[in-house]
């Protein structure tokens, strides 16, 4: 396998253009350390490589500011790290070479006051009105309470890209929308129908996790990794979780680990029941929603009189779970599967043959494989346009480095396959969560914690619902947390709704938006 | 087509099939606030929902009550794409500063008489997000509650339950 490959070649690369690099290893990750003057270069030879960019998020030590990528080739994961002074940081863009990193760089720029020269787009991002402009939210002497005033005024003065012509018109709408539904600003430009551009605002639901994560405890920071993004409680909490473990050197009971997959897999199949349904909702194709919806509140039920909570938050704690299956619930469970699968083929038979939801999910929405590689998108929509990645295969962790499924996968890059990768992926949990019920054996749900070394830090990748789910964490002293950065897969897939929306009619915007499904919390953090 | 009207026969009403004993009780609440509707707003009340903040949980169960199993509708209670056509604001989430002046807006847009559910843990007290540089806490910090839904987040049930409080209030 040339997994191993990728970082030994790309290194002799790096030496060969003179970027010297400091490796150290990291759970999960190498921790390639380089000088900040390198940072774009670095970029210009990964992209040449294939490289995809994964995440970027910043820290302040001291006096320093740590800038830190994540990139990823065939499952191996690198973090990239250079060390600037706080007190004028500067360094080069590798937004000017990877798209998906824009508005990452543009994050840390609002939160550490850090300048990529070069960077293609240099508005705020993360901050609207809540905090000066030479404030830094998670720079150290930053107070958690900061400075607000009674009334943070609404945002204004951003720069939407503005467009000319006979006929152009611009639809602002957000941040309150019409469903129910995340606040949100898009800024359309059409011509008639047709949509020119689309811009998103985001931003409306930072509400501090990153800065209110420092000085939790272990048990703290699994809640608050579980609130993320509420629909992906289990997503988060687990690669929150898997992150301060490896920190701290902890390994879970290998119990935990199959009921961690039963609950993640849940979880994978309740959103995607809800998203099934909600797409043929936003084609008024009020059959399957209603069918669609009903399967997933029974599926809720499952998960409330099983593990206690309809949308399985806190389950997951550092060291294992607060949850556990008796005999009799694995029974309930593996009827209940039957009873879905079942009902599952009769709708999708009925569907599938109905000529007003075709009409109008095919080739809308359409995501072209390139543009989908370019931005780096994970999940159900990269799978949906030939992006064959999944992390539970490419970088398996337990309990999936034992089991057997299939990535599903589509390559019409519209509405349609975003849909029938959801109804794949759907019978994939299914049989994953078969798998692990015959493979559960009696044990302990849960493995002591022992407080990490100061410093300790560890990243942590798993697959959630959406697809790729990051964590970072690093300790302090006492058990407590200093950084933690957790990166949504709507992080990377955010941008890509701004491409596949062109040329689409506005009155279709609602069903794009919904094939996507972009969480907003998990976004603006 | 007819694969389809099989499937809507043979699942049949879920709403009113409902054997568990729980289901009893959702009915009984139902028909509670559907005769305090009746009452007090001659048939039907109108929600808006807005996030001011919140992580999307409390929406995921917001959404639950228009599922053929609540289907909450059926009692009169209506949820309005405006504010202006409201009745009531179903505000979720820690108030986050970015939302400030949108929830503001959203309640003055309100017409009167109005009314404020607080739903979640978050909208009660600030939730897992309290107060900080980005958050103003609970929404009562904003605008004038009139209710809490207290869970993170609230089951169906309990926002019903909520909602019969209100109408009772
Ligand atoms: S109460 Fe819970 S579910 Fe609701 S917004 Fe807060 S954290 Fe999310």
């Amino acid at each position: 396998m040339s997994a191993a490959n990728w970082t030994a070649n790309f290194l002799n690369q790096l030496t060969a253009a003179a970027i010297s690099v400091e490796q150290f290893s990291l759970p999960s990750a190498s921790l390639w350390q380089i000088e900040s003057r390198h940072w774009q270069q670095f970029a210009t030879l990964a992209v040449g490589q294939d490289v995809r960019w994964v995440a970027g998020w910043a820290e302040h030590v001291e006096g320093r500011l740590f800038i830190n990528a994540c990139f990823e080739k065939q499952g191996v994961y690198v973090l990239l790290r250079t060390i600037v002074n706080a007190a004028k940081p500067e360094l080069p863009s590798q937004a000017t070479v990877y798209p998906a990193a824009s508005r990452s760089e543009r994050h840390t720029q609002d939160m550490f006051g850090v300048h990529f020269t070069g960077h293609p787009d240099h508005r705020r991002w993360t901050r609207h009105q809540a905090w000066a402009k030479h404030d830094y939210p998670l720079r150290k002497d930053f107070p958690v309470q900061g400075e607000p005033e009674t009334v943070t005024p609404p945002d204004k003065d951003y720069q939407f890209i503005k467009a000319h012509g006979e006929g152009v018109y611009e639809i602002p709408v957000g941040p309150v929308h019409a469903g129910i539904i995340e606040p949100g600003h898009f800024r359309f430009q059409a011509v008639g129908e047709l949509i020119l551009n689309l811009e998103e605002r985001l931003g409306y639901v930072h509400k501090g996790i990153e800065k209110i994560a420092e000085g939790r405890t272990p048990e703290s920071l699994a809640r608050l990794a579980g609130r993320v993004s509420g629909d992906t409680t289990v997503g988060h909490c687990w690669a929150a979780c898997r992150a301060m473990e490896q920190a701290a050197g902890i390994e879970i009971p290998p119990r935990a680990a199959l009921l961690r997959g039963i609950l993640a897999e849940r979880e994978r199949v309740a959103n995607h029941l809800g998203d099934m349904g909600a797409i043929c909702n936003d084609v008024a194709f009020i059959f399957a929603h209603m069918q669609f919806s009903r399967l997933r509140e029974l599926w809720l039920r499952t998960n409330a009189a099983v593990f206690g909570h309809r949308l399985l938050m806190d389950r997951i704690v550092p060291g294992g779970v607060a949850c556990d299956l008796s005999a009799s619930a694995c029974t309930l469970i593996k009827q209940e599967i039957v009873q879905l699968s079942k009902e599952l083929s009769e709708i999708i038979t009925a569907i599938d043959l109905n000529s007003s939801l075709e009409d109008r999910i095919y080739t809308a929405g359409y995501l072209a494989p390139e543009i989908a590689a370019a931005f780096g998108t994970v999940g159900y929509v990269g799978r949906a346009s030939g992006q064959d990645r999944d992390v539970r295969r490419d970088a398996p962790y337990l309990p999936y480095d034992h089991a057997s499924f299939k990535v599903a996968l589509e390559d019409q890059g519209d509405v349609a396959s975003r849909f029938w990768v959801r109804y794949k992926e759907i019978n994939a949990s299914l049989k994953l969560i078969k798998q692990f019920i015959a493979q559960l054996a009696a044990g302990s749900t849960l493995t002591e914690w022992q407080a990490p070394p100061a410093g300790s830090e560890a990243l942590s990748i798993v697959e959630g619902w959406r697809g790729e789910t990051i964590a970072y964490v690093r300790f302090d002293a006492d058990n407590k947390i200093a950084r933690y950065y957790p990166r949504d897969p709507s992080i990377l897939n955010w941008p890509a709704l701004e491409k596949l929306v062109l040329n689409n009619i506005v009155p279709d915007f609602p069903v794009c938006n919904k094939s996507l499904n972009g969480s907003y919390s998990g976004n603006d953090l | 087509m007819l694969r389809l009207f099989k499937k809507i026969i043979t699942t049949g009403v879920v709403t009113e099939k409902c054997k568990v004993p729980k289901e009893d009780e959702l009915e009984r609440l139902g028909i509670q606030i559907k005769n305090h509707i009746d009452k007090n707003f001659s048939g039907s009340i109108t929600i808006r929902a807005v996030d001011a903040g919140s992580c999307n949980g409390c929406e995921l169960e917001i959404h639950a009550l228009n599922n053929p199993y609540y289907d909450i509708e059926r009692f009169g209670i209506h949820f309005a794409a405006s504010p202006r056509h409201a009745d009531v604001l179903l505000v979720t989430g820690p108030v986050s500063r970015h939302m400030q002046t949108a929830l503001l807006r959203t309640y003055e847009a309100t017409p009167n008489p109005k009314w404020v559910v607080a739903v979640g843990d978050c909208a009660a007290c600030g939730g897992e997000f309290g107060v900080s540089y980005a958050s103003c806490g609970a929404v009562s910090n904003v605008i004038p509650v009139d209710v809490v839904i207290a869970g993170c987040p609230p089951t169906p049930q309990a926002l019903m339950k909520g909602l019969l409080g209100l109408m009772k209030g």
